[in-house]
């Protein structure tokens, strides 16, 4: 049993092992390039389930959609940790054993080694050891009887532990982000709306890691005041950026709020917490003016369907100012449609040319009746419930394209105006304590790389023999671990100048 | 910041004409080749160091006529390379950032990046008659990149708006570039090593293994340092370091299949011909990443779209 478990440790940390762990890691990996993730993109995977039939399905079953959430990817990777760490623990015994260990004993034939040359001189044996003691400064050295044992370049092997070690640490910190870290999106309105991280309910969508509940989420809060754009004539964008204030930290109590303009590649800092602008669109504001008089605003962030000119569409849901609850339900009202931030018309189509404000059109269907919202079923609010339409309880009761300032009267002396646009910008709220540990290690992986990568380790022998003409021979020999190639220019010089006073 | 038109075409120009020349460049390599008789089999068997890489270089003699024209070929190579360089500075002048911020521009920097790798190494080794293989797959690339990936200069995205991206996209275009070279070498020491005696005008297969070892042991960790670059990059700009998109992922696995190349020189067994496969792995997910991912598939990457 002992054996058996010996030899699968041996197997499990030997070179071989680690390098098929490594083969069988870069396979794993590549499906999640080839195939829609859920985690990047849910819908793309719906669509391709769908369209691949019992194909897709079985794909979907063995998790090939969220690759790096399955337990064949944890077992390579897993596998792959412990054969590191199986691998490091005798090397950095060996290592600790070797930087104190002197350079092994001279080789009896120095000319079977790769690199040799011999030459003779009057010089004693001893003044030749004395001379080639200086000429290697910088080596360590083990001089015996008559030669001398030279090393070189052990700092690979430091390169390489520091390498190994600080991939262990990347992994580990990498993991623990992904265990007590999260990340959480909201849409914010741009004229002042607030967003304050005190749970997870104050998010649109929230992601957290397997040890987070949301309970203590760290407190700050953000307000933004304004958004700006700048885009190219073709409509891509050139810059974004908001303004937003935010309080964290003492200015919690205090009420203090700091000022700070996020952008795209800025994102606010605060408590160890990070502030991200996602991205921006457009808030159609409308006010329903109902037959007794009474006014309703709202403004609901429509969706942008084109990247390029931000047409957008939504749904703006009103309620009736009624007092029986079943007639207020039969006379819901929503705004649909299309907002154009820069109009263009085709006939009576509108489309949108560009992505920023010029005079802003909708083209609205206007719906009444029951939208469906109290059923207790959650709904888009981007859209109405389609099934009400079809089933005929909420009806289109207007079409209309409006500008700014414009109205369309209802049949029931309902009006709804269109009264302008807001920005909104949606932002992103990442929480991972352990990322600076990430980044760390990931230097220290550089480091130890271009460390073990450029030094190399190499020997150097000396040895004078008297002759029994009262000569001596002198040899050298060299030997270069892993890359013989880089060795050559160094020993010929050192060789040059070794037995230069040869005669 | 608007657009230099003039600049711009020039850069156009001046990338057409590099590529022109190493057309030219490889042909006069080509004509090497032909003319170069087999070496006998005793200059072969290399002497006493292996490797034969660094020994002194052997007295000048008159050069005949086949290395003529392969010293014209490392001329033209050359010169290419400075008409190439051209038109990167021209293009970044005439749009007022850094020239990699498409996928023209960043194929036009990875090519440039192998030509002068390639360079450097001839002043090494003996390794000039192989210009012919190392250009003709960077005049391909060139060809994709002036034709299919082609991208009127202009400035970038928001996203792109960075001086990581300067660091980042550069070191690993860079990086990539670079390790063309032991790409080819690789592929090269497989055709020689299974037959030495049909392919007598390959350099010995030790030669295109040092080659290819030498070359990737500067590019990797480059290559390493243009991916930690992205991760910094994108913890800015996406919101986290690492999120799996497509393009990171082939990243991740060429990094792995090279380390994989770095660890199979260093097992028995795998030494040789085994490494040397594992490396033109890597090189075959490098242009994939490069091709695939960029056009097929669309990730953040907002390069991605052309
Ligand atoms: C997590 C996966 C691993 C990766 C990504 C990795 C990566 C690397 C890289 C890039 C090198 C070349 C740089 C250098 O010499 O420092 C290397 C070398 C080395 N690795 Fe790993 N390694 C991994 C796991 C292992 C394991 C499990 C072992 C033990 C069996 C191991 C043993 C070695 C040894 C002995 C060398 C030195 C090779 C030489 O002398 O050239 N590595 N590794």
């Amino acid at each position: 049993m002992t054996a058996f478990l010996r030899n699968t440790w041996r197997g499990l940390t030997s070179m071989r092992t680690a390098l098929i762990l490594l083969f069988l890691l870069a396979l794993a990996a590549m499906p999640g390039a080839l195939l829609p993730q859920l985690s990047l993109n849910a819908q793309k995977v719906d669509e391709y389930v769908a369209q691949h039939g019992w194909w897709g399905r079985f794909l979907l079953k063995l998790g090939f959609f969220e690759v790096y959430a399955t337990p064949w990817f944890a077992a390579i990777y897993l596998l792959l940790f412990v054969s590191l760490c199986g691998c490091l623990l005798p090397r950095t015994w060996e290592y600790f054993k070797q930087a104190r260990a002197k350079p092994v004993l001279t080789p009896r034939n120095l000319s079977r080694l790769p690199h040799h040359a011999q030459a003779e001189t009057d010089e004693s044996p001893d003044e030749v050891i004395a001379r080639a003691g200086k000429l290697l400064g910088g080596w360590r050295k083990n001089t015996g009887d008559a030669t001398i044992s030279a090393e070189r370049g052990f700092l690979r092997e430091t390169g390489n532990l520091v390498f190994h070690f600080a991939l262990l640490g990347l992994l580990v910190s990498f993991a623990t982000g992904k265990m007590v870290g999260y990340e959480g999106q909201v849409i914010v309105q741009a004229n002042g709306g607030q967003f304050c991280n005190g749970g997870i309910l104050n998010f649109d969508t929230f992601r957290p890691g397997l040890r987070v509940d949301g309970s203590d989420l760290t407190p700050f809060c953000v307000k933004v005041d304004g958004f700006k754009a700048e885009y190219l004539d073709n409509g891509q964008a050139k810059s974004y950026q908001a303004d937003i204030e935010y309080q964290s930290g003492a200015d919690l109590d205090a009420g203090t709020w700091r000022p700070f303009n996020v952008q795209v590649n800025k994102p606010l800092r605060t408590e160890g917490d990070r502030v991200y602008l996602l991205g921006h669109g457009y808030t159609p504001k409308f006010t329903v003016t109902f037959p007794n008089g009474v006014q309703r605003t709202n403004a609901t962030q429509w969706v942008p369907v084109d990247q390029f000119t931000l047409a957008s569409e939504g749904a703006t849901k009103f309620d009736p100012p009624l007092t029986d609850a079943e007639e207020r339900r039969k006379n819901q009202i929503a705004v649909t449609g299309l907002l154009a931030p820069s109009p263009a018309m085709h006939g009576t189509i509108l489309t949108s040319r560009f992505p920023a404000l010029n005079d802003p059109m909708v083209a609205i269907d206007v719906y009444r009746g029951d939208l469906g919202v109290d059923d207790g079923r959650g709904q888009s609010i981007f859209s109405i419930d389609q099934g009400m339409v079809e089933q005929g309880r909420l009806k289109k009761v207007a079409r209309k394209n409006l500008a700014v300032g414009e109205e369309v009267a209802l049949d029931d002396g309902t009006k709804v105006r269109f009264d302008g646009v807001n920005d909104w910008v949606s932002l992103q709220v990442s929480h991972d304590p352990s990322q600076v540990w990430v980044l760390i290690f990931a230097i220290l992986i550089i480091l130890g790389l271009g460390v073990s990568l450029t030094v190399k380790r190499r020997r150097f022998w000396v040895r004078a023999t008297r002759q029994d003409d009262g000569r001596t021979l002198v040899e050298v020999g060299g030997l270069a671990r892993t890359d013989q190639a880089g060795y050559g220019e160094e020993f010929t010089r050192l060789a040059a100048v070794l037995l230069s006073k040869e005669t | 910041m608007p657009v230099n038109e003039t600049l711009s075409t020039y850069s156009d120009w001046t990338y057409n004409s590099a590529a022109g020349v190493y057309v030219f460049a490889i042909m006069l390599y080509l004509v090497e080749q032909a003319f170069t008789r087999a070496p006998r089999k005793e200059a072969v068997a290399a002497g006493r160091i292996p490797g034969l890489v660094e020994q002194p270089k052997p007295p000048k003699q008159e050069l005949t006529r086949s290395e003529r024209f392969g010293r014209m070929g490392a001329a033209l190579t050359v010169l290419g390379a400075g008409l190439h360089l051209a038109s990167l500075v021209l293009r970044g002048v005439a749009t007022g950032r850094a020239p990699w911020g498409n996928m023209y521009e960043y194929m036009s920097l990875l090519c440039l990046a192998a030509v002068v790798t390639w360079v450097v190494l001839m002043t090494k080794f003996p390794i000039r008659k192989l210009g012919g293989y190392v250009l003709a797959p960077i005049v391909v690339l060139m060809f994709l990149g002036g034709t299919v990936l082609y991208a009127e200069a202009a400035p970038v995205m928001p996203a792109l708006q960075s001086y990581w991206l300067v660091i980042h996209v550069s070191v690993i275009s860079i990086s990539s570039g670079m390790l063309l070279i032991p790409g080819v070498a690789s592929i090269l020491f497989l055709i020689k090593n299974k037959n030495p005696e049909k392919f007598p005008k390959l350099p010995s297969a030790d030669v295109l293994d040092r080659i290819a070892y030498r070359s990737t042991v500067v590019a990797f960790p480059l290559f390493t340092a243009g991916i930690i670059c992205g991760a910094i990059w994108a913890e800015a700009a996406w919101g986290r370091f690492w999120g799996w998109d497509p393009k990171e992922t082939v990243a991740f696995v060429s990094w792995v299949v090279y380390a994989a190349y770095l660890h199979a020189r260093a097992t028995a067994g795998w030494r040789g011909s085994g490494a040397a496969w594992i490396n033109s792995l890597g090189f075959a997910f490098t242009v994939f990443n490069l091709f695939f991912i960029n056009l097929v598939t669309s990730g953040l990457h907002s390069y991605a779209g052309l």
